[in-house]
């Protein structure tokens, strides 16, 4: 294998890793804020999925205006968000884990079927993005302009949430209430309202990462959720749940993996994933950057 | 009366905590709970608090009754709770956990971090330290210096005394009597007799969730059978 060849399934490997950081950041952020009382949230690819729906219906109405339609479909899905947390998931902070996963994935099948009454069963087609059509040639051979476009988004995403924590007031806020809800409480932080809106920033996160997937997936289908939300939680878990930092490099690592996985062994590539989250377990069951279990 | 409270009844899950417990504050006072270790002390200032809400009795804070409000309601009337584990924010530095209580509570009045550092020079020392790297000392003086960081009218105090080597409870008393005398109502459950003594005008005693004994401090710490029936260890 030539060095042409690695440098392009290394750039394929980084756009999937960024992909999967986009919805895995969402997974982290809820996970970690509301994680005192360890929220698991196996909706969060749903946002996903309905992010890549409420964005394509917007652009298709919209003129084909992509941007337009990344701008207001992960807003919908925001309302969405707010719904669950503050109808449904907040009554549940207090009871076992197992019945917060329960009724999370009560949502995922509530929403595969929605997208099917209202989208249909069928695969959608997705348009092209203006300006990022086509490939750029790198070492003589061409690559997406598109995934390139995501390869920088991903960081971008990442500087972003890291400012947002750990330099902003309502970071400062976050981070306060994430280690102790009842004394953020008692210092005059109105913690269920808080929560809400950090559950609707995560549901925003994960619909962004299902609008960009519009025009990479190039079909939309109903459960296409469920297949970026494995690898999501794969990564929130081999990062350390609740890690920020921890979930971007694990899924570089797991992007980088199923593409050299793809390209070199195609029938074990799922199989180096959980082989690694695995390895990952067994060496340190908090993951890279988790607190000691 | 700044703080009014009329037959509590505190439950944690099926356990009765506190039972029909009737007490009160006046503007400017200092009070103190004295009792054994878990008589209850922690439960009235977090039932005072709003962080576990009375199933039944009146509490009222200059005259309005705010039983069954949220924490953070009471934080912004102008309460504040140091709990006697103290709980500094771990992911937040020294200035960060005066700050956050500042801009919160929306209150101002004497108490900036110049003045909380000029009264815990230590705290100025620390500024940029994480919350979890700092000793257990300088958690305490930050836990206070949060607690007056939102300006209160009144603060709740749990064991403030506890864990201190006796200079620096010495030290303490001076410092929390500055507060008072700056009209400062304080609140504090402690077992140091001595140090309530110093503090307080009056106490009122605890025994098994019900309020049992109130007179001055002087008084308390004179009636031997009053100490060696609720008080001595």
């Amino acid at each position: 294998m030539d060095l042409k060849s690695i440098v392009h399934v290394c750039l394929a490997g980084l756009s999937t890793g960024m992909f999967i950081w986009l919805v895995a950041s969402g997974l982290t952020l809820i996970f970690g804020v509301l994680g005192v009382l360890g929220v698991l949230n196996f909706a969060h690819g749903s946002f996903y999925m309905l992010g890549a729906y409420c964005c394509f219906t917007v652009l298709s109405r919209l003129g084909d205006n992509f941007w337009l339609g990344l701008l207001i479909g992960p807003l919908c899905v925001c309302v969405v968000g707010y719904v669950i947390e503050r109808f449904f998931l907040r009554y549940v902070y207090r009871i076992e884990l197992p019945y917060q996963l329960l009724l999370t994935f009560a949502f995922v099948l509530l929403f595969d079927d929605l997208v099917k009454i209202i989208w249909g069963a069928g695969s959608l087609g997705s348009p092209s993005v203006p300006g990022l059509a086509g490939s750029v040639p790198i070492l003589g051979r061409n690559f997406p302009t598109y995934s390139l476009f995501i390869i920088a988004v991903g960081p971008l995403v990442a500087l972003g949430l890291w400012i947002l924590i750990e330099k902003t007031w309502y970071g400062r806020i976050i981070r306060a209430a994430s280690s102790d809800r009842e004394m953020a409480s008692a210092i005059g932080v109105n913690v269920p309202v808080l929560f809400t809106a950090v559950f609707m920033f995560g549901a925003w996160l994960g619909a962004m990462g299902g609008g960009l997937a519009v025009p990479y997936v190039g079909l939309l289908t109903p459960g296409m959720g469920e297949a970026i939300i494995i690898d999501a939680f794969v990564v929130a878990v081999i990062g350390g749940l609740g890690s920020l930092k921890g979930a971007f490099l694990g899924a570089l690592i797991i992007g980088l993996l199923s593409s050299f996985g793809t390209r070199f062994i195609p029938t074990f590539d799922m199989f180096l994933t959980f082989i690694l989250m695995a390895a990952v377990l067994l060496w340190r069951p908090q993951g890279f950057f988790g607190e000691a279990v | 009366m700044k703080l009014q409270v009329e037959s509590i009844n505190t439950y944690y899950g099926k356990s009765h905590i506190l039972q029909d417990v009737s007490f009160d504050v006046a503007s400017g006072e200092a009070v103190a709970l004295l009792g054994r270790n878990g008589v209850g002390k922690t439960t009235t200032l977090r039932s005072v608090m709003g962080l576990s809400t009375p199933r039944a009795g009146s509490i009222r804070f200059k005259d309005k009754e705010i039983r069954g409000k949220p924490a953070h309601f009471m934080a912004k009337a102008g309460i504040a709770y140091m709990p006697d584990d103290l709980r500094i924010f771990p992911d937040l530095t020294c200035e960060e956990n005066l700050e956050i209580a500042r801009r919160l509570s929306k209150r101002t009045g004497y108490w900036s971090k110049k003045r909380v550092e000029e009264l815990f020079p230590v705290l100025g020392e620390r500024r940029r330290q994480m919350g979890i790297n700092l000793s257990g000392g300088e958690k305490k003086m930050l836990g206070m210096g949060r607690a007056l960081m939102a300006n209160p009218e009144m603060v709740l105090l749990d064991e403030p005394s506890e864990g201190l080597a006796p200079m620096i409870v010495a030290s303490l008393a001076r410092v929390i009597e500055e507060i008072r005398d700056k009209g400062m109502t304080i609140l504090m459950a402690d077992q140091n007799l001595k140090f309530c003594r110093r503090v307080c005008k009056r106490g009122y005693i605890l025994e098994k969730g019900r309020m049992v004994h109130a007179d001055t401090m002087e008084a308390i710490m004179a009636d031997d059978t009053v100490i060696g029936k609720y008080l001595a260890l």
